[in-house]
């Protein structure tokens, strides 16, 4: 059981989403930067699809009350265990009685954490994810309050103590930690209405750089920058968005739609983030910037698999690795 | 029938019936996502229909985008013979006015019309569901009289309570969860359009036929408890 002292900013019950009932008006949820959250999870002896602890800029105080085996991926927001820092993107036996704590943001806007065993919540829709607006998901349907006791499911006994002879003995075993910049170039297809856009917007959106604004959060990022118009006005028909799909209001300032998205829009799509650089937008904080590049289709695709193939590849390892330990 | 196809992302391909909402292309949107909810390729995560397109979600590792589209095309190839579901009928019952519909007076007198006269063209029509979307089980309902419709407001309340049925221009809706919203709110329904604890959690589906009938504010707090009671 972990005992949420001070809930943070925003510390949410996430997994890869809600699939399979958009066409209801559901929207997706799910966690920011999957990458980082299935990661954790797979240090932690989880299977991907396991919720984890979205943490966002300003975290929480947990203390653990119990033995856990637990592992933090994502943004760096200077985890620290007991006063002492923790390293990220590796496995920890945190023992009963431990308070875990965060500090500053130093890179990155969100932390994704993974207990073995995961979080004992109850699954809406085939999903453990949070869906705020709605009220329903994750921990009682809403994001985390201090004083909240956050049940998990146990792993075994004999597990755990193995778990904790390895890990005083291999410190520093970790997995290479993904690369969040500061002004990260995105690269992104044209989207179903580029066409319709003025020369210059289509232009401008690959070659300026755009600004996060504050205005920002789950559902999308407001992106400041040159002002993007289509040709000529015209009203379209809504339609399916998804994940990283950049969409163009009438005041010129893009929107980047992320977890929290509708599941339909009405706003012409200058651009559709490739899916494997959605956690460099995830990741960014207001008052941060990005530029996109082009890619097309094909090699979105293609770029895809092939990180689909090497998180096979770090699974099979770790799989391997935690073999050793047991 | 005449399909165009184009990709959402290197995961979504968009599949457009037509250029504009009509019949035929609305038609097209309902037989095909009965198709693929019957017939889904093992490739496929989900789709979201909407007014003139299908979005189909596929998984990139199964498939390539080329190759999802020439099976898609194959799937489609059956649809001309594929029976046009049967429309739903469904009544949603509205206590109109009042504290649950405080803009009634406003769309009232917009149009020249007394509050009662308001209720009355409302309940008269038959509306279709053009689509869901926007909040979860939110009805696109079209085939309002345009004796009744209303701007949207200008400044949108900051919360419009769950069940509140309202008119933006041509089209009323109902909101199915409490959200923001700039509609003309003239009442509210018992009913629960978003049902989380079901299979499928949308009352309506696209395609639906829909009378709007007048109930008074005791049948409403009746039928909200009986309704309530049944879920909770």
């Amino acid at each position: 059981m972990l005992n949420i002292r001070k809930s943070g900013l925003q510390t949410a019950v996430q997994d890869l989403g809600r699939t399979g009932f958009q066409r209801y008006g559901v929207i997706s949820s799910g966690v920011m930067d999957p990458f980082a959250h299935r990661i954790a999870n797979l240090l932690a002896g989880n299977a991907e699809t396991s919720p984890t602890l979205e943490i966002a800029l300003s975290g929480p105080v947990i203390e653990f009350e119990a033995d856990h085996f637990i592992a933090i991926c994502g943004g760096d927001l200077s985890p620290s265990l007991d006063g002492e820092p923790l390293a990220m993107w590796r496995g920890h036996f945190v023992p009963k009685g431990s308070v875990l704590s965060f500090g500053e943001p130093k890179r990155g806007a969100r932390s994704y954490l993974a207990v073995a065993g995961s979080f004992d919540v109850p699954s809406v829709m085939d999903s453990h994810s949070t869906y705020l607006r709605a009220g329903i998901g994750g921990f009682q349907g809403r994001a985390l309050k201090n004083g909240d006791s956050l049940k998990t499911l146990s792993i075994s006994p004999a597990r755990l103590d193995a778990l904790k002879n390895q890990n005083a003995q291999t410190p520093d075993w970790l997995i290479p930690p993904a690369r969040y910049h500061e002004q990260p170039i995105v690269r992104m297809m044209p989207g179903r209405q580029y066409a319709l856009f003025n020369e210059a917007s289509r232009l401008r959106i690959f070659e300026e750089t755009f600004t996060v604004s504050a205005n920002s959060d789950r559902m999308g990022y407001r992106l400041e920058g040159p002002e993007l118009a289509l040709e000529r006005q015209e009203e379209l028909i809504s339609e399916a968005v998804a994940f990283g799909s950049v969409q163009v209001p009438a005041d010129g300032n893009p929107i980047v739609l992320l977890a929290d998205r509708q599941t339909t829009g009405g706003y012409p799509k200058i651009g559709q983030v490739a899916s494997v650089d959605l956690p460099l937008i995830s990741q960014l904080k207001p008052g941060e910037s990005l530029k996109f590049r082009e890619i097309s289709v094909n090699d979105a695709q293609q770029l895809y698999i092939e990180q689909e193939q090497q998180i096979r590849q770090l699974k099979i390892a770790i799989q391997m690795k935690r073999e050793e330990w047991t | 029938m005449k399909f165009t196809f184009s990709p959402l992302s290197e995961q979504a391909l968009v599949i457009e019936t037509g250029a504009i909402i009509n019949k035929e292309s609305e038609q097209a949107v309902r037989k095909l996502s009965s198709l693929l909810e019957t017939q889904a390729p093992d490739w496929l995560i989900e789709f979201i229909p909407a007014f003139t397109t299908v979005t189909v979600f596929y998984d990139p590792c199964q498939i390539k985008q080329a190759e999802a589209e020439q099976e898609l095309r194959l799937l489609i190839a059956q649809l001309d013979e594929a029976e046009p579901p049967t429309p739903r009928q469904i009544e949603i019952p509205v206590c109109y006015g009042g504290e649950f519909g405080p803009d009634l007076s406003f769309v009232a007198e917009h149009n020249g019309l007394t509050e009662e006269e308001v209720i009355e063209i409302h309940t008269s029509g038959v509306y279709s569901v053009h689509m869901i979307g926007f909040a979860p089980g939110f009805p696109f309902i079209g085939g309002m009289s345009e004796k009744i419709a209303a701007p949207r407001r200008k400044s949108p309340r900051l919360r419009i309570p769950e069940r509140t049925v309202g008119i933006a221009g041509m089209q009323t809706g109902v909101y199915p969860i409490e959200t923001p919203g700039g509609w003309q709110l003239i009442g509210r329904t018992p009913l629960r359009l978003f049902v989380p604890e079901q299979d499928i959690p949308s009352l309506l589906r696209a395609g639906d036929e829909i009378r709007f009938t007048q109930i008074d504010e005791a049948e409403y707090r009746e039928q909200e408890a009986k309704l309530d009671a049944e879920h909770s």
